[in-house]
């Protein structure tokens, strides 16, 4: 009885889960010729506003917010959801730092649907008035700006703020309590450690700069990974084989991009199984992952047909969808 | 008035009270669990009131039941006829004794139904057309629900006063 907490948030979620595209509805968006009729396609699916006009990126960022007004709405708890609206608050941090640095102002660069919106976020930035920022975000934006300010090193400074959203991330997983938000917390950390450690090899980066890149997870050991990196890319791919992620072993010598899209199937097969559950979060996550993965999706096709791509490309980087 | 002497009553009293108290209680608590989904499903899709209130009603036939128990009991002592019977303590232990299954199994199986029927109203939710074979997951925990009203039902009866 006493976890019962989301059951009027599960079944609001098992009512929209009707509407989320399965692989046949890509099938037809894959289909049609161009992007233009892409949009139209999935403007009818109800997409976008109907003030908002036939803008893609104003369909697909409207698409987002939407999800999160359904999470916000239904969810007893938003802190559980720190470990997908993290990134998006750290990438806030990011933008910020930059434009107090270089004194200059880039419309767009913002996320708005998060905790700390762009411009709240700027105003804290520029004031540093850095303890109103959560947990051990004030600490590193302190460092990064000072860092930004004094060796003017934007790589540097980015991987301050990255390691910390993934230190946060993992740290959040943990304080949540619950089991699925944990695992997604650890796999999202452990997939990007993973690629730090592939495109640090790809550029000959240093095993200390991976050191300071990587944020420490339980289903990837570091180190090992950092040696793996250092060997080269094969024995990555060896490494992830003794792991959970052997799976990624594969897609990693196929392509970098075949590699991104096994990570977002791991996660939705992962997730895929909350389906069933009535009384957890794990249905809230599986569908705001689920959104997020169908937008990617829709965003990759329409962004491949209005760049004439041909269709094998674009298929290759298409998400398994969740239901 | 000689507590010791009506004690007999105090329990047969007592018995009605667990059989109309915990049962109602585990058919408030399901109804309640299963009406959490119901509103989620209808914010979404209100045209699917009709089968979502079904589903939400069948944790609360226990609460029935035990009101059934709770009637015949108080008829049986003569609280109902206005005539108190003389109720013996040992009798009155008996008469609370076959109060106890449908009161304990009442309030658990009600719980667990108003879960079942919960995750029931996620299956019309999602695939409407399903909402008969919806029906028989919660309706199979009623089975137990039932068994323990015919015991106590029985056994109230059997109770000579």
């Amino acid at each position: 009885m006493s976890n019962t907490k989301y059951t009027y948030a599960v079944a609001r979620i098992r009512a929209l889960e009707v509407s989320l595209f399965s692989d046949a509805v890509i099938g037809q968006l894959l289909a049609c010729r161009t992007a233009e009729e892409g949009l139209r396609f999935v403007m009818e699916k109800g997409w976008g506003d109907v003030s908002g006009g036939v803008d893609m990126d104003a369909v697909l960022k409207r698409e987002e917010e939407k999800t999160w007004e359904v999470i916000r709405d239904v969810a007893p708890d938003m802190s559980v959801f720190d470990v997908v609206s993290y990134p998006k608050l750290y990438h806030n941090l990011k933008a910020a730092v930059k434009e107090v640095c270089t004194e200059k102002r880039t419309p767009g660069i913002f996320y708005d649907d998060c905790d700390i919106p762009g411009s709240e976020m700027l105003r804290i930035i520029e004031n540093r008035e850095f303890s109103k920022l959560p947990g051990n975000m004030g600490r590193v934006a302190e460092e990064a700006l000072e860092t930004l300010l004094h060796t003017r090193d934007g790589q540097l400074c980015d991987i301050m703020i990255d390691k910390a959203a993934l230190d946060a991330i993992c740290e959040a997983g943990r304080r949540s309590g619950e089991p699925i938000i944990e695992n997604y917390a650890d796999t999202t950390v452990a997939i990007a450690d993973i690629k730090i450690a592939v495109r640090s090899h790809k550029t000959g980066k240093s095993g200390d700069f991976m050191r300071s890149a990587m944020a420490e997870c339980r289903s990837v050991n570091v180190e090992q990974l950092i040696r793996a990196a250092l060997a080269g890319e094969e024995e990555i791919a060896r490494y992830l084989e003794g792991t959970s992620y052997a799976g990624g072993a594969d897609a990693l010598r196929e392509s970098p991009s075949a590699f991104e899209r096994w990570c977002d199937n791991r996660m939705t097969e992962t997730l895929k199984t909350q389906k069933y559950d009535t009384f957890s979060v794990g249905p809230l996550l599986g569908y705001l992952i689920a959104r997020e993965n169908e937008i990617k999706t829709v965003r990759i096709i329409l962004t491949g047909k209005q760049n004439g791509f041909p269709d094998d490309a674009v298929r290759e980087r298409i998400r398994e969808m969740y239901v | 008035m000689n507590i010791a002497g009506e004690l007999g009553i105090v329990y047969a009293l007592l018995g009605a009270a667990v059989a109309v108290l915990f049962a109602g209680c585990g058919s408030a608590i399901g109804v309640g669990i299963a009406g959490q989904a119901a509103s989620g499903v209808v914010t979404e899709d209100p045209s699917k009131f009709a089968k979502v209130l079904i589903i939400q009603l069948l944790p609360g036939t226990q609460g029935l039941y035990g009101l059934l128990v709770g009637f015949i009991t108080l008829s049986k002592i003569g609280i109902l006829g206005g005539g108190t019977a003389d109720v013996s303590v040992s009798t009155g232990l008996l008469i609370l004794a076959a109060c106890l299954p449908i009161g304990i199994v009442g309030l658990l199986s009600g719980i667990a139904q108003g879960r079942t029927a919960a995750a029931a109203i996620g299956i019309v939710a999602k695939k409407p057309e399903q909402f008969g074979k919806a029906m028989l997951f919660p309706a199979m925990v009623e089975t137990y629900a039932i068994l323990a009203l015919l015991v106590s039902f029985l056994a109230v009866n059997g109770i000579q006063v």
